[in-house]
């Protein structure tokens, strides 16, 4: 175990798959010489060159649609999208191109591509950079949906993800990239497709990934203190969707609480209710409990953290659910 | 094929030329023949018929080793890069044994073995992914030029410039290729532009440019294989504008109320397949017997593949949910 910062163990995955693969190649805005907005490629540039860290000119659309292409005819490319926020200026590359080619093509070709980006809120950058986008890519078939919440999950789904044969949307969280945390040595691959029991507890599930992880751990920890026993569950990744742990764990807590950084309305929380509703209806004590960011723009300035769920919030909610009892 | 040459054209060549036109149109108008007969599996289908000079010029000028993407107008295109027509009428069936296993339908016909990278059905979005396809062929080092085939409806998207920047940016084999039907749906050239140089915008991006006579198919083999030799070669992009036009409406029920009979007409009498077999029988290459044969035989061999087609299984119910991901 080595301890590791979220951003150095992303930057360890990059270089253990480019050294690995010589197909592997990163294109995006700033990636090469000035080594990532945040400064997660930083240093690749000198070791790889400029063949394979390629700085590209801000045309987000045209360099996922290079992305896409690159991929079809042998390349494994790593897209980095340097906001989540930018994923409108060409997101017909990724929900029409880069999700469908396969499935277009009778299964003849495959996109093993990776298009990394980051979102969510703690820089106060406005709410042009501190979005959580991730519903609207999981709505679309044909995307892998990965969200690292600890170090060992980034380095780990990572290098999963650059070794798919299916385009993965890595979401990074620009609030976790000084996060220190213990990343096994050696060859670390995660799975896709297996959540991760954080805590174990007894009387409700919360349900969350990315940077929630840590909101929901200390909301549980707190409500420790008062007797209540939460177990916290991080997805990992949203697609493929470990529905199997969230339910296992809900039939036993018979409550459960969704927490996520997007918006409540048609956030992924809300699949999260109503798949869980749809199988344990009859076992839940109490309606799903939906923890989201409000329905507004992000504000910047201090704003930002009310827009936002926090521990006391999810506290707050987690009292109410436990009290409640089927009549 | 053969390489395009200073010189002459061989005079089996230029027999082949009237061939592969004489293929795509009757193609085409089995198609149109088979939707009356309730054969094809929707009316989503766009004819190429008036286009036959450029999808078989440039598709006869490209070689094994070059990969390529279309519009939704592109079955005279892989037809003339060797597609199996039986294999064609299948996907517009929708059926099983069509190349994308009747999943893609008409406006996504391709074979990756062919070189075809994926038909598009969003205008201008193949153009990115051929980006892609030169970067790779750049990287890989595989002496391949990488061709996007659009409309002329497809000359004011973004990410047709994004891409020109790009592939003159990487000097990357990349040819844009202009099938300028002269409309863009309902909307003529001059309604869409206000600027019709557009040579000259290639240009401006650094990449090389060059229009030609679409109703020409020997001038559009030359043109176009003089480019792909100049993008092979390692010399960066190139532009070409082949100026011809779509008999037909956009789509199946659209009888084009929006042009001049007069302008039809005048098309009309340019006609890419009578002028190379007039041009073929000036010279001596064809007599009238051996020209009605020829129909004759490409006639024959449609009807085989429809007849072929139309006993192709229908796909099954699990069918739906193979090919979405790979892993």
């Amino acid at each position: 175990m080595a301890q590791m910062m979220y951003r150095d163990a992303l930057r360890a995955a990059l270089h253990e798959e480019m050294a690995r693969d010589p197909r592997v190649f990163v294109i995006g805005e700033e990636v090469g010489r000035y080594g990532g907005a945040y400064a997660v490629t930083r240093g690749l540039f000198d070791e790889f060159g400029a063949e394979r860290l390629v700085d590209a000119p801000i045309s987000e659309a045209s360099t996922v649609g290079l992305g896409v292409g690159a991929a079809i005819t042998g390349l494994r490319p790593v897209v980095e999208l340097m906001y989540v926020d930018f994923v409108g200026l060409a997101m017909d590359q990724i929900a029409n191109q880069m999700a469908k080619v396969r499935y277009m093509t009778g299964g003849q070709v495959t996109v093993p591509m990776v298009l990394r980006t980051q979102g969510g809120t703690g820089r106060s950058a406005g709410a042009q950079h501190s979005q959580s986008l991730e519903s609207w890519l999981a709505h679309v078939p044909g995307l892998r949906v990965v969200m690292p919440a600890t170090p060992a999950d980034a380095k780990g789904l990572l290098k999963t993800a650059v070794r798919s044969d299916d385009p993965v949307v890595f979401i990074e969280h620009k609030a976790l990239y000084a996060m220190k945390g213990d990343v096994p040595d050696g060859e670390h691959l995660v799975a896709f497709g297996a959540a991760h029991t954080v805590r174990p507890g007894r009387d409700l599930t919360i349900v969350t990934y990315s940077r929630m992880v840590h909101v929901a751990a200390e909301a549980a920890q707190k409500l420790a203190g008062e007797g209540i026993d939460a177990e916290v569950i991080d997805l990992r990744t949203l697609n493929p969707l470990d529905m199997d742990t969230v339910l296992a764990s809900v039939k036993r807590t018979r409550r459960a609480l969704v927490l996520n950084e997007a918006h409540r309305t048609a956030g992924f929380c809300s699949e999260l209710a109503a798949r869980i509703s749809e199988e344990l209806f009859d076992t839940l004590e109490a309606p799903v409990a939906r923890v989201a960011a409000k329905d507004v723009p992000v504000p910047a300035t201090l704003l930002e953290k009310l827009s936002i769920p926090g521990p006391e919030e999810v506290c707050a909610e987690a009292r109410t659910l436990v009290q409640r009892r089927r009549r | 094929m053969a390489d395009a040459q200073a010189g002459p054209l061989d005079a089996g060549l230029r027999v082949s030329l009237l061939r592969t036109m004489l293929r795509i149109r009757e193609f085409e108008d089995r198609v149109a023949e088979s939707y009356l007969r309730g054969l094809t599996a929707g009316s989503m289908f766009h004819l190429s018929v008036g286009e036959e000079g450029v999808g078989a010029g440039a598709g006869c000028a490209m070689r094994e080793g070059d990969v390529f993407t279309t519009h939704h107008r592109g079955h005279g295109i892989f037809l003339a890069r060797g597609a199996d027509p039986g294999r064609m009428f299948a996907e517009v069936f929708g059926r099983r044994e069509g190349y994308c296993a009747g999943k893609g339908g008409s406006m996504h016909i391709a074979d990756a073995r062919l070189g075809h990278m994926g038909a598009n059905a969003i205008v201008g979005a193949n153009i990115p992914i051929s980006l892609g396809g030169g970067f790779s062929m750049k990287y890989l080092k595989t002496g391949g030029a990488s061709v996007a085939f659009f409309g002329d409806g497809a000359l004011n998207q973004g990410v047709l410039y994004e891409s020109m920047n790009m592939a003159a940016l990487w000097k990357l084999p990349v040819v844009f290729l202009v099938v300028n039907n002269q409309y863009g749906m309902g909307t003529r050239i001059d309604r869409a532009s206000a600027c019709l140089r557009f040579v000259e915008r290639a240009e401006t991006f650094g990449v090389r440019g060059a229009e030609v006579d679409g109703m020409d198919v020997e001038a559009v083999f030359r043109t176009a294989g003089q480019l792909f030799a100049h993008s092979r070669a390692g010399n960066g992009p190139a532009f070409l504008i082949a100026n011809c036009y779509r008999y037909y409406g956009h789509g199946r029920k659209d009888p084009s109320p929006y042009r001049a009979k007069a302008e039809e007409e005048a098309w009309r009498k340019k006609d890419p397949v009578e002028a190379q077999k007039s041009r073929l029988i000036h010279d001596g290459l064809l007599d009238d017997l051996a020209a009605q044969a020829l129909v004759r035989e490409v006639a024959e061999e449609m009807e085989a593949a429809v007849k072929w087609a139309s006993t192709a299984s229908m796909p099954e119910p699990a069918d739906l949910w193979t090919g979405v991901y790979a892993d």
